[in-house]
């Protein structure tokens, strides 16, 4: 593999993991616990989902096939999606999705603020706009990471059901294979090590104050970043790609 | 604040859209607690940039006058122009007054 090659499939990785993310959390649209958690959610949506097309333009830019982020988006099958498998894991109660995000945020923030110091000029540009708006999502995801475990009796139990369930999905945030290694050299992106220390210690404080325990390193599924995917992934993309597959070109 | 504990109480919003002027009232939102308030404020009012300062006011804290006492209230000052700086030339350049 060549750094070509690798800066293609890390593009698609970023582009993914928030694409994924976006469109389960657009799933809450008009169904939110409150008027205004609706609203603040889809905001957040909306933001990855600009984090999104910034990174697949340039992945498509730099495979320079003519395809689209578009393209990419939309007629892309499940194997060849390349995200994290948290992001694509059920929304389940308002706990499991804001500890999904919470998990997210506290490893997206770290490798977002790390690079903005990227030596792809362009990866740095996407970075430096990310950085704002994933501390305000990490802000936020912890607000309530704590307001739930720290609250009551059923909301504490419901925070670190959750957690539980989700934290098997963590070690693939910090898996890291050729892509990595060939433009960690090229000073493109960061290692992970100091990347796992901020989440680490995110989450230690987070969870402290919330009162939730920490689950116990176990198993960690792992295989998203090689487009090995939960079940949950296919039926996902069917009906966010519906649209593109059945009326090819659309456009409204 | 809220009779049923379902309910978030109701808070008013008022943001200030530039340094230097005055927060306005832009509306009413529920939260928890005046840290969430702030944040929905920040989702629900400035999303397409209206401010860059938010004060958020627990509702039930805000006294109102009576409507029914708008004629006692209000109208005497109808036929008292003078009150009003009419007579005074407006600096040049001062928007804001």
């Amino acid at each position: 593999m060549d750094q070509h090659q690798a800066l293609l499939t890390y593009c698609l990785r970023r582009g993914d993991d928030n694409l994924i993310l976006s469109h389960r959390l657009g799933e809450w649209c008009g169904h939110g616990p409150q008027l205004e958690e609706d609203i603040a959610l889809t905001n957040r949506a909306l933001d990855l989902i600009g984090q999104a097309r910034n990174y697949l333009q340039y992945a498509a830019e730099v495979e320079g096939k003519g395809r689209t982020e578009d393209d990419l988006a939309f007629l892309r099958s499940e194997r060849q999606f390349v995200n994290t498998m948290l992001v694509e894991q059920l929304n389940g109660d308002y706990a499991h999705t804001i500890c999904r995000s919470f998990l997210y945020d506290a490893w997206h923030l770290p490798l977002q603020q790390a690079l903005t110091k990227s030596a792809d000029e362009r990866i740095a540009a996407i970075a430096g706009k990310a950085v704002k708006e994933v501390s305000y999502h990490l802000r936020t995801s912890s607000e309530w990471m704590i307001r739930f475990g720290d609250g009551t009796e059923e909301s504490h139990v419901r925070a670190q059901t959750a957690l539980d369930a989700l934290w098997t999905f963590t070690g693939d945030l910090f898996v890291q294979d050729d892509v990595d290694a060939i433009l960690v050299k090229a000073g493109v992106v960061p290692d992970m090590a100091p990347i796992r220390s901020a989440f680490d210690k995110t989450v230690e404080t987070v969870l402290a104050e919330a009162t939730l325990e920490r689950p116990v390193d176990g198993h960690m599924a792992t295989g998203g970043r090689q487009g090995k995917h939960s079940e949950h992934l296919g039926y996902l993309l069917a009906e966010m790609q519906y649209l593109q597959r059945a009326h090819p070109g659309a456009q409204w | 604040m809220s009779e049923n504990p379902n309910n978030w109480p109701l808070w008013e919003v008022f943001i200030q859209s530039k340094r230097g002027l005055d927060h306005k009232h832009v509306g009413s939102l529920h939260a928890a607690d005046a840290q969430m308030a702030i944040e929905n404020a920040r989702d629900v009012y400035t999303r397409r940039q209206e401010g860059n300062s938010i004060w958020v006011v627990p509702a039930s804290a805000i006294s109102a006058s009576n409507h029914d006492d708008g004629g006692m209230l209000f109208d005497p000052a109808d036929d008292k122009t003078y009150r009003h700086p009419t007579f005074y030339q407006m600096p040049e350049g001062a928007k804001y007054i």
